[in-house]
């Protein structure tokens, strides 16, 4: 078992945490739906804290599906963005310098997005993880899997495009 | 007969939590077609340094109104989504309602397609379009 480095050995992981917290919090909808992020490492969960108004048909009761596709999406947002931050900026702070809040993670813009309704979303807390399989210049290709009960038993999953801003920071 | 299916639909839209949450409007419905409009909602922005509205709030009006669109061509005891594609051209205009117009173009015993588009009366063009399979069990 390979010893377990601090993480602040290379990354301030407060300093991870407030990015992250600070990506998330300045988008309202995030909010709205009532989305938060854990973090471990550099894996991100996506959770989707249940509540009524998430309800689609009331009869089920099921999620609806706009909440679900929603939910797949911020996922794969926050994912991208964030992963980009990463590349962009933690070779700073690696360095001791300050990627601070003047360094926002840059939102990407989604071209397309095609979800696939496996099982009904039940009245319950929701988790998604994504993963970036193409990240270029100009557009990104993220898949996002979103389950329940158990990892193994996902209820939706979706692959979308993204376009990427321009850095803010490019050279001239 | 299509006002009683309008209001038909409607108290079933309505009777979505979701829906009533971020406010669909069911503004028409009827032959495997309906209209329905998303207003504007400072809680639903994506972008804080636009005031966009987030793509995700335009996914469930374009998977409401592709599922009412189905209800408009038969009564159906069950309407669910079984894949959803949404391709976005541009931003939405912040501050103005969106609006998606649906058509359930063909069907079989269990499965709907549906396609829609959407505008936001600004600018030129689509905010974008959704095309999807819906599994209908029919009443």
């Amino acid at each position: 078992m390979p010893t377990r480095r601090p993480e602040s050995f290379r990354f301030p992981g407060r300093g991870r945490d407030a990015v992250l917290n600070a990506l998330a919090d300045r988008i309202p909808y995030i909010s709205f739906l009532g989305i938060s992020f854990e973090r471990h490492g550099d894996e991100l969960t996506a959770v989707l804290a249940f509540d009524g108004k998430l309800i689609g048909n009331p009869r089920l009761p099921a999620l609806h599906g706009g909440v679900t596709a929603a939910f797949l999406e911020v996922a794969a947002i926050i994912e991208l963005s964030w992963t980009c931050y990463r590349e962009d900026f933690e070779g700073t702070a690696s360095r001791g310098e300050s990627a601070g809040a003047d360094a926002m993670p840059r939102l990407p813009k989604t071209i397309d997005f095609t979800v696939d309704y496996l099982r009904p979303g039940l009245p319950r807390d929701a988790y998604a993880r994504a993963r970036v399989n193409r990240s270029g210049r100009r557009y990104a290709s993220v898949h996002v899997e979103a389950w329940q009960d158990s990892r193994s038993r996902l209820f939706a999953q979706a692959t979308g495009h993204f376009l990427m801003a321009a850095p803010t920071d490019a050279p001239k | 007969m299509a006002s009683d299916l309008h209001g038909l639909a409607k108290s079933m839209i309505d009777a979505l939590p979701h829906s009533r949450a971020l406010g669909l409007k069911l503004v028409g419905i009827g032959d495997g077609t309906a209209e329905m409009t998303l207003p504007y909602d400072e809680r639903l922005i994506g972008d804080p340094e636009t005031g966009v509205i987030h793509g995700g709030a335009v996914s469930t009006l374009m998977d409401t109104c592709c599922g009412a669109a189905v209800m408009g061509h038969g009564a159906a005891a069950l309407v669910a989504t079984i894949d959803l594609r949404i391709d976005y051209m541009r931003s939405a205009a912040p501050r103005h309602a969106i609006t998606a117009r649906a058509e359930c173009y063909h069907v079989t015993r269990s499965v709907a397609f549906a396609r829609a588009t959407a505008v936001d009366g600004q600018g030129s063009g689509l905010v974008a379009t959704a095309v999807g399979a819906f599994n209908v069990e029919w009443a």
